[in-house]
């Protein structure tokens, strides 16, 4: 079978693109060439995805005796993820990119590009796992290896979409993963993982959604739940709910972001408890079985990449709208992060949190 | 089998080229600047090398200035005739909007250090207009740099009457022949230039080497510093065996480009009118005529050449579009983007580069595998949109 393989320069691509070489596949490699190695400035603009992962990403498909190619995605990307990301950090929101990376790229652009080189199948390095079922339905679990699940970043796949995903590491964790690329001899087994956003390698967000976008951030106040003014920020930007450091205040008990409202340049701080919440509603919501539930759905949710999951109840509002029911209080329930829901091991869908 | 379209980025070394380079490399290891008989064996090759060369586009052997290819006989023409001139006043540097990166970004690099750049546009035919040229120059224009035929689109320059109305102001004139040398007959005399960058690896030959070609008494200041190799005007111990390589790949030229330039231009036509009749919505960029014998470049409606190509290489069919940049990906060509062409034609153009191993049955399987393709990418485009 013809698979294309989304390399990109890591290692649990590199042994994905292995492993499917190895069974005998007909495997392309390509990498996405997602943002200029400098902005219009001649900064550097990111590590991953820079000249050295797509040149590792070469080195690598040498060695494994297949073809590759980059693929231009600047623009695309631009669009759909990084502009998408410093509007919803200005709208005081804490976005997570890597999810949008895979909706609208990944999952879109480049696997019709997949089908484009004559393709069936789209593989990714992402530690989760698809299975089919007897009546022709796929189901999208959890990777095996909890510690680097990345289940929560796909929810969005559609039974149409898992028809051809692959996740060739999804079922191994990431000790075999390391021991398939130096076993198979690949340049890149010592590699390390990367940790940050791509194209923010410095984790540092504030600093570049002001590059980006100097003219959106505004100063503003910071006030207490009573309203009263207790200091001064530089942009809503710079704060996402449940964040304690950083704000800048004297007071005799700990305070934490509890609301950011970009419109009135406002963030509001409180006590830890002022945090709890026990429902949200989620917006383009995606159920991966393809039929949202009638009525109340049991199920866990997860409301961060790094968090548990919790017990909850779900049901769908409209078409793409949903409503969630936490049994406990959550903290840090954070507009603009995704929403995933679980029963045991298999997301059930997922959306953005309003 | 594969077939191989895209030799204006690059030619397989002919085997006599290959084997008097490994020949020379095994036995002429000699430093030619040695006083002794290594040395000397070493410097009898460059000078048989130096006379192929010159012969093969009308120079004087002592003429030639090896280089490390056309990138940076470009650089020692531009930089070194600019820096040579500066004394004189004349700071104003001319040249058009098609060159290759080797010049507009040597002519950048320029400006940036307070020279004047003019960059004449030209117009959909891709041939710089000779009155367009004259009227941008100035009294203090040091040099004009025009290349002598196109390597997107192959479309040749009229060098000659350029170079008249350069001269008419007491500028210099150089041109980057890279992608006309060992292609068609060049004569540096007939041209009327003062300066002309060639490279060996466009004609069969080894990568790394090329030369400069400098009319006797115009005067470079040398952009590499060093030794006293090539009369002062390049230094570093010469690459004697790549050298070697250019020298054989000129006299393979010269006696072949008779026979050769008709027969590509009956390929590449075959080619050009079958492309053009079986893919809808087909369209060659450039005029027609005057142009080099193997190349065409045509854009495909509503295709993304990127696509296109790496469908092609799948395969088996090498071509190339645009130009790649650092990490191999493309961007719209600015040779098309300067013809004023629209957008969506530069974003869709392929270009087609061939050369003495295609035969009229590679031409004619590309003929039959690219209107498929294309169907089926369009297809992909439209279930995208929807």
């Amino acid at each position: 079978m013809r698979i294309v393989v989304a390399m990109s320069g890591g290692v649990d691509s590199s042994v994905a693109a292995a492993l499917l070489a190895e069974q005998g596949h007909d495997v392309i490699g390509v990498s996405m060439q997602l943002y200029p190695a400098s902005d219009r400035a001649g900064r550097a603009y990111g590590t991953c995805c820079t000249l050295d992962d797509l040149h590792d990403a070469r080195r690598v498909a040498a060695a494994i005796g297949i073809p590759h190619y980059i693929l231009n995605f600047e623009s695309r990307f631009e669009e759909a993820v990084v502009s998408n990301f410093v509007r919803e950090y200005v709208a005081g929101r804490t976005p997570i990119p890597c999810a949008h990376c895979n909706s609208d790229l990944k999952y879109a652009a480049l696997l019709d590009r997949a089908s484009g080189l004559g393709a069936a199948a789209l593989a990714t390095g992402h530690y989760a796992r698809i299975v089919g079922d007897d009546q022709g339905r796929h189901h999208l679990l959890r990777g095996l290896d909890h510690a680097k699940d990345q289940s929560y970043f796909l929810f969005s796949l559609t039974q149409a979409q898992m028809a051809q995903a692959r996740f060739p590491v999804g079922h191994l964790d990431k000790v075999a993963v390391r021991d398939h690329a130096r076993r198979l001899g690949l340049p890149v087994a010592g590699k390390p993982d990367s940790q940050e956003i791509c194209f923010v390698p410095d984790g540092d967000y504030a600093a570049f959604v002001e590059r980006q976008a100097p003219a959106l951030t505004r100063p503003g106040v910071i006030v207490g739940q009573d309203h009263r003014v207790l200091g001064t920020h530089e942009g809503v930007h710079r704060f996402t709910i449940g964040q304690r450091k950083g704000l800048r205040l004297s007071s005799s008990e700990p305070l934490y972001v509890v609301a950011i409202d970009a419109e009135a340049a406002k963030v509001t701080v409180a006590a830890r408890e002022a945090l709890g919440r026990t429902t949200l509603t989620a917006a383009g919501v995606n159920w991966t079985s393809g039929v949202a539930p009638a009525g109340w759905r049991p199920a866990s949710a997860q409301i961060r990449h790094r968090h548990a999951a919790a017990p909850a109840r779900v049901r769908a509002l409209d078409i793409n709208r949903a409503e969630v029911t936490f049994d406990d209080p959550q903290t840090s329930v954070t507009p603009g992060q995704a929403v995933v829901f679980y029963d045991g091991e298999e997301v059930l869908g997922g959306g953005w949190i309003e | 089998m594969r077939i191989y379209l895209d030799h204006n980025a690059t030619t397989p070394p002919a085997p006599e080229v290959v084997d008097r380079m490994t020949r020379v490399a095994r036995d002429t290891w000699g430093n030619a600047s040695s006083i002794h008989h290594f040395g000397q064996q070493a410097k009898a090759v460059l000078d048989n090398a130096r006379g192929e060369v010159a012969e093969l586009v009308g120079a004087d052997r002592s003429e030639i200035v090896f280089t490390a290819g056309g990138t940076e006989s470009d650089n020692a023409a531009l930089r070194g005739a600019a820096e040579a001139l500066e004394a004189s006043g004349r700071r104003h540097l001319v040249t058009t909007t098609i060159e290759h990166e080797a010049v507009l970004n040597t002519l950048k690099a320029l400006a940036r250090r307070g020279y004047r750049v003019t960059l004449v546009p030209v117009d959909a035919s891709g041939i710089v207009s000779v009155e367009r040229m004259a009227e941008a120059l100035g009294d203090d224009t040091a040099l004009v740099s025009v290349m002598h035929a196109n390597n997107e689109i192959g479309t040749i320059q009229p060098l000659a009457a350029i170079a008249e109305a350069a001269h008419a102001r007491g500028a210099l004139m150089h041109t980057d022949a890279v992608q006309t040398t060992g292609k068609v007959p060049v004569d540096v005399r007939s041209l009327g230039v003062d300066l002309l960058s060639l490279s060996a690896h466009k004609f069969y030959g080894p990568k790394g080497v090329g030369a400069l070609w400098v009319r006797r008494g115009v005067r470079l200041l040398p952009f590499v510093t060093g030794g006293r190799q090539e009369r002062g005007r390049r230094a570093g111990t010469e690459n004697v065996p790549a050298i070697a390589g250019l020298g054989a790949a000129a006299a393979l030229a010269r006696s072949t480009m008779i026979a050769e330039a008709p027969r590509l231009e009956a390929l590449r036509d075959r080619l050009e009118a079958g492309v053009l009749a079986g893919v809808p919505g087909a369209e060659l960029n450039g005029a027609d005529r005057p142009r080099v014998p193997n190349t065409t470049n045509i854009s495909i409606e509503r295709i993304e050449s990127e696509s296109l190509l790496i469908g092609l290489d799948l395969e088996g069919i090498a071509v190339s579009s645009g130009s790649a940049c650092s990490s191999g990906t493309l961007e719209p060509s600015h040779v098309l983007k300067a013809m004023g062409l629209p957008h969506g034609r530069t974003l869709g153009s392929i270009r087609f580069s061939l050369g003495a191993a295609n035969t009229e049955a590679d031409v004619d399987r590309v003929v039959a595998v690219l209107p498929g393709l294309v169907a089926k990418l369009r297809n992909l485009t439209v279930t995208m949109r929807r």
